[in-house]
């Protein structure tokens, strides 16, 4: 923690909030609250579309995901630009055409039938939840380094930033912080690359000179009758232990103990130990890092290096400052030897152990897909792939926060310019993460308990002013993203269950009012939830967040604007099976058991992402239920649709 | 009740021409996007293939796509102004005869 940090940490904070005080006038009547009065220029709401879309998962996530999977992270960027592809050409337009505030008006605006708004309003709610969770788990990984405060305090922090942001001004007040915080993340992200190419590549990273590159050992071992035996009689075997199909054995010297990987050599039969960091929980329930008990002091050392650039290592591999495309080209280099780390656990001595591992891989293993996403693996690890991909492609024109941002501005010509300004910010922004991802990833900046903060600890390589300015940003980051979130969520509860569905509003004043308190309610639930979910990678949440939207909401736009068969019932039926076939499969899927502390091969469910199951589940019911409900009707036996 | 627009807008003429396009440019893209999905499915050894400047296929075919979706939305954006403009004059001419 330091001054400069908070310093501009508490600037960001007031300007925030200066804007939110500044707008609360305009945020009087329904639309002013829900919709900016529809009044917002189409290159402010284009920025404020990338500041909206941009998240903590964009920025924090990607990054971290880059860091340790290297291409595999970039997969996310790729799929999230290209979602607005179909938000532009499929979208855009007629949403802003027949919508009002909310997606669900453009949904139910040739229907009005009661059961579309019901269903609509619970989709954008659960959507909106499930996406504020990983930017809430987001607000607390930066706080802790920037102002030195507990993951709980930092999501509570923000919570109630966000509550007093939407509650004073609503959509008004957001779209300026977003439009502000989109245009400062893609000014300090190229600011943080182009300083990351002028440093270049070294095989020993020591940040500029800020913290010493720190050797991992390797000792030599033969394998005997009796177990392994060390060359270097100094240290002792304490144990050996097995996880993951991985040995890992604990040495002893000088009363300290430490954890190594075994490797075993299948040619000569030679057995290496790698020196690994560690984390353990005692039988007594003591903490420790490394051996010794855990502390401010006393933390997992940051990592990620390269052993060899293009076949050098040592001193003559440093490049010194590298273009964009030598940069990429030298860390894809099949000479290049990346130094990745992985982790393992395990019981001994009636503890946990973990132990975080280096693993080698060649530079054109790193650069492209494979180190996360096996696609080279069994058919369920293909299938998981495609799913995905499938899911962030048409994911984006279904997230509520984003569609009701068509409604801010004039018109529909309006609605498609920002698209289009939106696109080439983000599509930036993304090529953007590949540098900040890689640079994070061959700086020895990788916190091992948390790749999210990959892209802030990167930029602390080069000193406290970017540090604090890009924690400050990715902090504002999350605030815009969480408003708009709100905002959606706000509109679903207030604008179509309570006036729509419901018809309790009785006037304009009763909606913003209803509006301003379910911000508060869900504000609320974001804090607990973002507690809970401490430590998930941010964009794996997303990923989820994007395959309940994809399922739950695109086939419902998509066969109302192209199927004149469509029907209210269908789209019922549809958004009903959307969202409860992509949460049911994500709650019995192996990520989920992992979560629950249960072996996740045992997972009913195989695949980690549900998109290729409910989505086109989701377009099926809606045909099949539009085709029966219009053939009863021409029967007579139920209502006209 | 309340249902009002937060801001109205008139009749479009060129809407059809405008779903048209939109829908046949999200073909072409969704089609390159399944190719590159595809391409890691079946020959994900490809993706290490140097294309140019020593850059592999993963890195120019993912610059690529995001490349392309501005380049398409430029291109779509346009022919819509274009349309609109040519519909909003040819519609002003019709009201004065």
């Amino acid at each position: 923690m330091n001054v400069l940090s908070i310093a501009l940490f508490v600037l960001f904070v007031a300007f925030v909030l200066g804007i939110s005080f500044y707008f609360a006038g305009r945020a009087k009547s329904a639309s002013g609250y829900y919709a900016a009065g529809g009044r917002i220029h189409w290159g402010i709401n284009g920025i404020a579309f990338a500041g909206d879309y941009l998240s903590a998962a964009s920025f924090l996530g990607i990054c971290g995901m880059i860091a340790t999977a290297g291409y595999d992270g970039f997969l996310y960027s790729i799929g999230y630009l290209a979602g607005w592809i179909v938000a532009l050409f499929i979208v855009a337009e007629p949403l802003k055409r027949l919508g009002k505030y909310t997606f669900t008006d453009a949904l139910d605006a040739n229907y009005n039938h009661r059961g579309i708004k019901l269903m609509a309003a619970i989709s954008t709610l659960l959507v909106s939840v499930c996406y504020l969770i990983p930017q809430m788990v987001g607000a607390g990984v930066l706080v802790t380094p920037l102002l030195g405060l507990p993951h709980a305090v930092g999501v509570v922090l923000v919570g109630l930033i966000v509550i007093t942001i939407v509650a004073t001004a609503g959509m008004t007040s957001t779209t300026y912080v977003q439009f502000i915080k989109g245009a400062l993340l893609l000014i300090f992200s190229l600011v943080l690359v182009a300083v990351v190419l002028t440093r270049g590549l070294s095989t020993k990273p020591d940040q500029g000179g800020r913290v010493p590159f720190r050797t991992y050992q390797t000792l030599a071992a033969t394998e005997a009758a009796g177990g392994l035996v060390l060359e270097d009689g100094s240290w002792q075997i304490a144990a050996v232990r097995e996880a993951k199909g991985l040995r890992f054995v604990k040495l002893l010297r000088d009363g300290r103990e430490s954890w190594w990987k075994a490797e075993k050599d299948a040619t000569t039969g030679a057995v290496k130990l790698l020196e690994s960091q560690f984390t353990a929980k005692l039988a007594d329930g003591t903490q420790t890092v490394n051996g010794a008990p855990a502390s401010k002091e006393n933390q997992l050392a940051t990592v990620g290096n390269m052993e060899a650039i293009a076949g050098k290592t040592g001193d003559e591999a440093a490049t010194g400052s590298l273009n964009p495309f030598k940069f990429l080209s030298t860390i894809g280099d099949p000479r290049s030897r990346i130094k990745l780390w992985k982790n393992a656990s395990f019981d001994d001595n009636g503890g946990r152990v973990t132990v975080y591992y280096p693993v080698f891989a060649a530079g054109n293993k790193v650069l492209r897909p494979g180190q996360r996403f096996k696609v080279e693996g069994t058919a369920t690890d293909r299938i998981d792939f495609l799913s995905l991909m499938l899911a962030l492609f048409l994911g984006t024109a279904a997230l509520p926060h984003i569609l009701i941002r068509y409604y801010t501005v004039p018109s529909p010509a309006a609605a498609r310019k920002s698209t289009i300004v939106a696109i080439a910010a983000i599509g930036f922004f993304y090529i953007l993460t590949l540098f900040m991802g890689l640079g994070a990833m061959t700086n020895g900046t990788v916190n091992l308990l948390d790749d999210n903060m990959s892209a802030p600890l990167l930029a602390r390589s080069f000193g406290t002013f970017l540090f604090s300015m890009i924690s400050a940003i990715a902090f504002a980051t999350v605030l815009g993203t969480v408003s708009g979130l709100i905002i959606a969520a706000s509109g679903a509860v207030a604008h179509d269950l309570l006036d729509r569905y419901a018809k309790i509003i009785k006037n304009d004043k009763q909606k913003v009012a209803a509006g301003k308190v379910v911000a508060f309610a869900v504000g609320a639930l974001a804090i607990v939830l973002g507690i809970l979910f401490k430590g998930v990678n941010v964009t794996f949440l997303v990923g989820l967040a994007f395959a309940v939207a994809a399922s739950a909401n695109l086939p419902s736009i998509v066969m109302m604007l192209f199927w004149k068969r469509t029907t209210a019932r269908g789209i019922t039926a549809s958004i009903f099976v959307g969202v409860t076939s992509s949460i049911g499969l994500i709650l019995f899927s192996p990520t989920m058991f992992e979560l629950y502390g249960k072996d996740p091969l045992t997972a009913p469910f195989p695949l980690k992402n549900p998109g290729i199951v409910s989505i086109p589940l989701s377009f099926l019911t809606l045909i099949v239920v539009s085709l029966l409900s219009r053939a009863k009707a021409a029967k007579g036996t139920a209502p006209a649709v | 009740m309340l249902h009002e627009p937060a801001a109205k807008s008139g009749p479009d003429p060129a809407f059809l021409f405008k779903r048209r396009l939109g829908a046949w440019m999200f073909i072409l893209y969704a089609l390159v996007y399944a190719g590159f999905v595809v391409l890691n499915l079946v020959r994900p050894g490809s993706m290490e293939t140097i294309v140019f400047g020593g850059l592999n296929l993963a890195v120019v075919y993912g610059f690529g796509l995001i490349i392309f979706a501005l380049i398409l939305a430029l291109i779509y954006s346009q022919a819509c102004g274009r349309r609109e403009k040519r519909l909003r004059a040819a519609g002003a001419e019709g009201g004065r005869t």
